[in-house]
């Protein structure tokens, strides 16, 4: 049986992705829009949907493009932007109601299609530059996201492992873009740099519902003209991330729960053959309510109220996260490294095995039950220039072996351990 | 079993009393991976004073104790019932909010184990001494993490100006102090009276087949002895109409500040359809004043005083209900005064229109399409509707009846001076 039908066609200048299935009661599309992260261009990256996605030539202020969208039956259309190993991702999503559920049946779907066309292709531009007082509001609202990731600490701590982490490396930017460098960016220029992304990106573009493949192919002929391109690729680079001693960091500052964050290099990233037993190895020692962590450092211990782990599977890190009280750092990075030590040791059981497989396999064909999440998971293949099916990656999962989770952990490394903590005294 | 069918949406509902006294509702999805099922009880946070199921008189719990016993109730004698999920290849979850406790679980395999674990482990409380003292440093962790959060923090300040005696104004989870005197005899008493099948609904989203599930789920209650159920009675002081402090500030560590304006509800003992019209009615009115295409939007936007963070939402339940409007702002108290200033001139009838009101109502259809692509958003809120009377699938057919007078009438109405305040988080 085949979980996702996804048709995949080269297109001028990008991929056409299409995913047909009769499961919503809605039609989504998602441009992707995929370059090298590069301290140069972040902040002009982050900047740019933001400003694509306020105004267009034919809707020429927010008021009157977002009135447009109502009219779409409330279509639901939002940017982001995501760091994936060491590219920076920029989407557009545009979800619009499937009008066989509505009384009016109106074509939203290639009405859809064309606001997308309009938003990406026909901005709101004179004189070879941007609108400029769309592009000072966005800058000061860029400055105001990149700031509000200090307020919230869970993110703030994450982000202060990274970059500690990752310092002189790619990876250590961050997706928002860097507060210092957005004012110095001209309408001029941020144009100049939408000409360079929409000739030189590597472009994908994913439409999930009940649709016709041909017909969504006729649309795009007519509404998406690209150029040809060959898109920029980074080298995987390993040399970079040879470390010596594990680094300890403490910050300090008015909190009253303590953020425990530890890194960890796994040398291993998606399409490596031990890829899928990384996975597993993950959900055994951090990635669910049965893993090594939640059960000693919250059930046993009663440290925290949550400790867990992830993989950020392209640049090949493990993230370790804890709320704990600051008085229990000590007791908890012990706590932690034992559980490390155990995964390398081959101290878990077959059950255990067992059971974390089965939740992946869980997981993963939730996620592929959202139209979003099925072009999330799949997108790992564009990053990583791969095909892995999600049957494959199944049964990929399935066969791990015990020996095959353990050689994953043996490649494991401590990297950074970083506690942002309330005592005065702790920071050092 | 009764079947419920929905044409436009081609949807079919299911549902059966059992004789017990609890609701059992079944929606079958085909073509999704997942099913999700939830087991809620009509008692949540607010519900602290009441009489026991054994007893005649009233009595008061400890604050916290609702969300205290969501989390005991995953401890078995032989183990935590997490476990016992993630072996069949399920998650599960559970969580409490002012009037409903809710557990959960999803899988893509073995659903009707899952649902009979679900079932059974919520009508089999096992609660002693020792895990009860423990689960005390756990919560008190996650007290603490959100003491940390500015938004939470400035979410609670709201409802807390608003409210001068109904608990709603009480952390859900409580303090540390007030869980401290919690023992396994209060949350018998709790249990006892509230998580009665008559008090409870059970709703089963996914790809199953209705009538063999309904026959478990019969049979599995049937085998199962619970006390004749007696009308729960809860008891709550009696509460001005006008909110109880103007405004408050928080000094918090933050580099940006928040502020929300709130509008304490007028109309609170409403249930069914008088209830669904009214919710309805003021979230299109808000959508009128504050949605992304009002005009409103764009020149607060425009002024600096808002960024994307900016939001409004309309809540309301029996014995409580509440508007906030608001985000991360610069200038909290220009952001106050403007929204301030906003609501009373809509009082009067300006920024409403006819088109503006046509608009709403298809943004507002299209977005309930949008979310009954989501099995959580079925289960959650059928649940949340139905103990209010209310029926989720109404809700088009609702929306489509509002008039333009309904609207500037609920807007002289809802509107009050007296029932305004603000909360902001402002940098120490």
């Amino acid at each position: 049986m085949t979980i996702i039908n996804e048709s995949i066609k080269d297109k001028k200048g990008y991929r056409l992705h299409v995913i047909k299935t009769d499961k919503y009661k809605t039609n989504t599309f998602v441009w992707k829009w995929k370059a090298p992260l590069t301290k140069d261009d972040v902040t002009k990256r982050a900047l740019l949907p933001q400003v694509l996605q306020s105004s267009t030539k034919d809707y020429q202020t927010t008021t009157e493009l977002r009135a447009y969208l109502d009219e779409l039956y409330g279509a639901s259309f939002y940017v982001d932007l995501a760091k994936k190993g060491e590219y920076h991702i920029i989407s557009f999503t545009l979800e619009v109601a499937n009008e066989k559920f509505l009384k009016d049946s109106s074509p939203l779907m290639e009405k859809g299609m064309e606001f997308l066309a309009s938003v990406i292709l026909n901005p709101n531009v004179e004189n070879q530059s941007f609108h400029n007082e769309t592009v000072e509001k966005e800058k000061r609202n860029l400055k105001q996201r990149i700031q509000s990731v200090y307020d919230d600490k869970m993110r703030y701590s994450n982000a202060r492992l990274v970059e500690e982490m990752c310092k002189g490396e790619a990876f250590a930017l961050h997706a928002n873009g860097e507060k210092e460098d957005v004012d110095g960016i001209t309408s001029e220029q941020l144009f100049q740099y939408y000409n360079k992304a929409l000739k030189e990106d590597e472009l994908d573009f994913y439409v999930i519902g009940d649709v016709d493949a041909t017909n969504v192919e006729t649309i795009c002929q007519k509404l998406f003209p690209f150029e040809g391109r060959t898109p920029l690729t980074v080298e995987k680079s390993r040399d970079s991330e040879k470390h010596g001693e594990p680094k300890e960091i403490k910050e300090n500052q008015d909190v009253k729960q303590g953020k425990l964050n530890i890194g960890y290099r796994t040398n291993i990233t998606f399409g490596d053959e031990d890829y899928f037993p990384l996975t597993v190895f993950n959900g055994i020692f951090g990635g669910f309510s049965h893993s090594k962590l939640f059960i000693n450092v919250r059930e046993k211990a009663s440290l925290a109220y949550y400790a867990a782990s992830l993989v950020e599977s392209h640049k090949g890190l493990l993230m370790v996260m804890s709320g704990i009280d600051n008085k229990n750092y000590d007791q908890a990075v012990k706590i932690i490294h034992e559980q490390m030590d155990a995964m390398k040791n081959g101290d878990f059981t077959e059950d255990e095995i067992t059971q974390t497989k089965a939740v992946i396999r869980n997981q993963l064909l939730e996620t592929i039950d959202t139209a979003r999440g099925s072009v999330e998971v799949l997108y790992h293949n564009v990053i990583s220039k791969e095909s892995i099916t999600i049957d494959d990656w199944l049964k990929q999962v399935d066969k791990t072996t015990k020996d095959e989770i353990v050689n994953a952990a043996k490649k494991i490394e401590l990297d950074t351990i970083y506690f942002l903590t309330g005592n005065e005294e702790d920071a050092q | 079993m009764k079947k419920i069918d929905f044409d436009q949406l081609q949807e079919s509902l299911y549902y059966e009393k059992m004789d017990n006294g609890l609701d059992v509702y079944i929606l079958p999805k085909n073509g999704f991976n997942k099913t999700f099922c939830t087991f809620t009880t009509n008692y949540g946070s607010v519900d602290n004073h009441f009489v026991p199921l054994d007893g005649d008189d009233f009595e008061k719990v400890p604050d916290g104790i609702a969300h205290f016993l969501e989390h005991k109730l995953f401890e078995k004698e032989d183990g935590d019932v997490f476990q016992q999920f993630s072996k069949q290849g399920a998650s599960s979850n559970a969580f409490t909010s002012f009037t409903r406790t809710a557990y959960l679980f999803s899988s893509t395999s073995d659903v009707e184990k899952n649902l009979v674990t679900l079932i059974d482990f919520v009508q089999d409380p096992y609660f002693t001494e020792k895990t009860v003292e423990k689960e005390k440093g756990i919560i008190g962790q996650e007290i603490t993490m959100y003491d940390d959060n500015p938004d939470w923090r400035l979410y609670f300040g709201l409802i807390q100006n608003m409210y001068h005696n109904h608990p709603v104004k009480i952390d859900i989870a409580g303090t540390i102090e007030s869980i401290a005197p919690i023992t396994k005899d209060l949350l018998y008493l709790c249990y006892n009276t509230f998580y009665h099948p008559s008090n409870m609904l059970l709703f089963v989203v996914g790809p199953v087949d209705a009538e063999n599930t309904m026959n478990m789920i019969r049979d599995n209650q049937n085998k199962k002895d619970f006390k004749e159920p007696k009308e729960i009675q809860r008891k709550f002081e009696d509460e001005p109409s006008t909110v109880a402090e103007k405004k408050q500030v928080l000094k918090m560590n933050v580099q940006s500040s928040k502020c929300l304006v709130g509008i304490k509800a007028l109309d609170v003992n409403q249930k069914g359809k008088e209830m669904l019209k009214n919710e309805l009615t003021i979230n299109v009115f808000l959508d009128m004043l504050f949605g992304k295409s009002a005009k409103n939007y764009f020149d607060l936007y425009n002024e600096g005083l808002i960024d994307e963070t900016f939001y409004y939402d309309y809540t309301q339940e029996t014995g409580f209900g509440f508007a906030m409007i608001g985000g991360d702002t610069e200038k909290p108290d220009q952001l106050a005064e403007r929204i301030e200033d906003i609501l009373l001139k809509a009082k009067e009838g300006e920024f409403l229109s006819e088109e503006a009101l046509e608009r709403s109502k298809k943004k507002k259809a299209g977005a309930f399409l949008r979310a009954i692509n989501s099995p959580e958003y079925i289960a959650n809120q059928f649940t949340r509707y139905a103990f209010n009377e209310m029926d989720l699938f109404d809700v088009v057919p609702t929306l489509e009846s509002i008039t333009f007078e309904d609207v500037k009438r609920e807007a002289q109405r809802f509107i009050d001076k007296e029932r305004l305040t603000v909360c902001q988080v402002v940098p120490k």
